[in-house]
């Protein structure tokens, strides 16, 4: 018997699967998935394509609906989507963003080595957890008035390294250099301050971590010497985290707000929580102004977390920070909309491109890639889960034809929390990790079980097909050894 | 016993079911929902209250706003609430006496962060009393 998606799906490759305009009326473009055939019936299961398929409505959206083969389930968007729409005519929507704005990855490299940080890798993740607050109802050690908040909402990493979190060096490196132009916090409710402001440094819960790893395979020297990566076995660190309960309520507000004016704006949509204005409404400028803000927030966020890796380091390693490398590679976000040029069947045309749960892939020559990088592409990060691995890749050219500059953003969701809960007990997934030479430390042993390995897709197999379908390239692998989980 | 709400498995996030003899109930009934995903409500004590007054374009968006103004009050007072009175709710408009303490990491173990209320799958059923569904954010 044929599997049921195989009516629905049209095969363009073993890597692209699209979902024909015709599946629902309404869709204003085709839906395409980027998976392997194998992953297709988990995507099935999930009913992910109802989600592609209606973000296909949103006015104004051009070329695809599309889905990175990490997809799965949201809430309104699916996870690992990324829609464009026209700026002249289409709209924005906050839920193709998601509440946690500018979610995203940091990576520094190291001139460590394994056998230099294996022996003391407790006491390095214990100075960690202790360095950086983490987990639910954390606050941070920053203390900013609302005055000073708005500068952190206006000037983003900019406001951090010149509190002396950090150098000027990291902003150079960071998408958008770590503050994204149009951020007005006139825009931002009292009640986004106000959740923002104590929670400002810290890692937050959830799937945000802080993982310390080692480099086990390297596909491209060249471009990994570029990165500033030599070996096999150097030590990396990676920081997951985005802008706390600051952007969860700007996203609330604006969900509300913008689901509240579809009427005036003659938008219909199959789902409340892809709620949207037009791009030029006063509105959807709103939104972009307000999410700037959030944006900013989390590049400070993840600016101070930075510093106290560093100062962790030094400490732990009685080493300065210039013996023991500890640089930044490249920090990217995964939930974000950016306005952007892009060709559309043979035209030029100014876009706003939301990648939820997706990360940017800009070819070499971009200009919006740091000059370190214009050779090589813009770095991509794809953190896996904390008992597989992570990647390194770059960005290409097909991806800025296929998919509007975009790969996958991590392995994805597999199981529902409460399952993994259910399967999985807090206390056996770290016995099974330190079996396996990783060192755990959480606040909390349930949100352990719920981001264990088994909970996730293999990340090996997503970052295959964005590699085989050409959308990014990989360039490292590294595997943890030591994981702070919130 | 009829239950008062339930746990919907959901891939990413955490979805509720809630019930109640009338829509009051069901709305405080999903604020329980709510809260029991953050930590257990029996080592809650009612030891102060907050008065929450909304109003919205409809039902569905009142749900909505008041589950997204608890969260607010959790993330920025650290409050833990557990029980709650719905004194006045129509299509537009609720007001609420919400009970419960501060949270004391030596007495309260927090189990998930909830980051916010959706409209996705957002459903108030009124027919044979009355049920109400969220999936939230976390």
């Amino acid at each position: 018997m044929p599997a049921p998606w195989q009516e629905i799906l049209k095969k363009i490759d073993n890597y692209r699967w699209e979902i024909p305009q015709s599946y629902k009326p309404g869709m204003a473009v085709p839906g395409l998935i980027f998976a392997s055939e194998s992953m297709l019936s988990h995507i099935w299961e999930e009913q992910v394509f109802q989600q592609v398929a209606n973000v296909a409505f949103l006015p104004g959206i051009v070329d695809h609906s599309l889905a990175m083969p990490d997809i799965h389930w949201g809430y309104g968007f699916p996870i690992g989507g990324v829609a464009a729409t026209r700026v002249r005519d289409g709209v924005v929507s906050p839920g193709g963003v998601g509440f946690d704005i500018n979610c995203g990855v940091r990576l520094l490299r190291t001139n460590l080595t394994e056998a230099e940080v294996r022996p003391r890798i407790e006491e390095v993740i214990a100075d960690l957890f202790i360095n950086i607050p983490s987990g639910l109802g954390s606050t941070g050690k920053i203390r900013v008035s609302e005055k000073e908040l708005d500068e952190v909402l206006v000037k983003g990493s900019r406001w951090a390294v010149e509190k002396g979190y950090g150098k000027v060096e990291d902003i150079v490196v960071t998408e958008e250099t770590g503050c994204m132009k149009g951020a007005n916090p006139g825009k931002v409710s009292s009640k986004a301050k106000k959740r923002g402001i104590p929670q400002l440094g810290t890692l937050g819960s959830g799937n945000h971590f802080l993982e310390i790893e080692l480099i086990d395979e390297i596909y491209d020297r060249e471009a990994a010497t570029a990165m500033g990566i030599a070996n096999v076995g150097q030590v990396l660190v990676l920081i997951h985290t985005g802008s706390r309960g600051f952007g969860h309520q700007v996203c609330s507000d604006y969900v509300a707000l913008l689901g509240g004016v579809a009427r005036k704006y003659g938008i219909n949509l199959p789902d409340r929580q892809l709620a949207c204005a037009p791009v030029q409404s006063p509105e959807g400028q709103d939104y972009l102004t307000a999410m700037a803000c959030a944006a900013n927030y989390a590049w400070a966020n993840r600016q101070c977390i930075t510093h106290w890796v560093r100062d962790s380091f030094v400490k732990v390693f009685g080493r300065s920070q210039r013996e023991l490398g500890l640089e930044q590679v490249y920090d990217v976000a995964h939930n974000i909309a950016k306005i952007e040029e892009h060709t559309v069947d043979g035209k030029k045309l100014t876009v706003c491109v939301h990648r939820k749960g997706a990360t940017r892939a800009f070819p070499p020559g971009h200009p919006d890639i740091p000059d370190v990088y214009r050779g090589i592409g813009q770095p991509v990060l794809i953190p896996g889960d904390m008992g597989r691995c992570s990647y390194i890749a770059l960005g290409t050219e097909l991806a800025m034809k296929e998919s509007f500059g975009s790969t996958c953003h991590g392995a994805g969701r597999l199981q529902s929390r409460a399952a993994a809960k259910r399967s999985l007990r807090g206390v056996d997934v770290a016995r099974t990790l330190t079996e396996r030479g990783i060192t755990v430390k959480t606040g909390s042993m349930g949100s352990l079980a719920e981001e264990a390995s088994e909970a996730y897709k293999d990340v090996n197999e997503v970052v295959d097909v964005t590699h085989k379908a050409g959308i990014s390239r990989k360039v490292i692998r590294a595997v943890p050894i030591g994981v702070i989980k919130g | 016993m009829e239950r008062d709400f339930e746990i919907l498995d959901h891939t990413a996030d955490v979805g509720i079911i809630a019930y109640g003899a009338d829509i009051s109930r069901a709305f405080a009934n999903a604020a329980r929902a709510l809260f029991s995903l953050i930590t257990e409500l029996d080592d809650v004590e009612e030891i102060l209250h907050r008065d929450i007054e909304l109003t919205a374009p409809d039902e569905e968006s009142l749900l909505v706003a008041w589950l997204n103004q608890l969260i607010y009050l959790f993330d920025t007072e650290n409050i833990i609430f557990k029980r709650f009175d719905v004194t006045r709710l129509n299509n537009t408009q609720l007001k609420a006496r919400s009970y419960g303490e501060k949270v004391y990491s030596s007495k309260h173990r927090l189990k998930t962060g909830v980051k916010a209320a959706t409209y996705h799958m957002l459903k108030v059923d009124k027919d044979n009393g009355c049920r109400v569904q969220v999936l939230f954010d976390i």
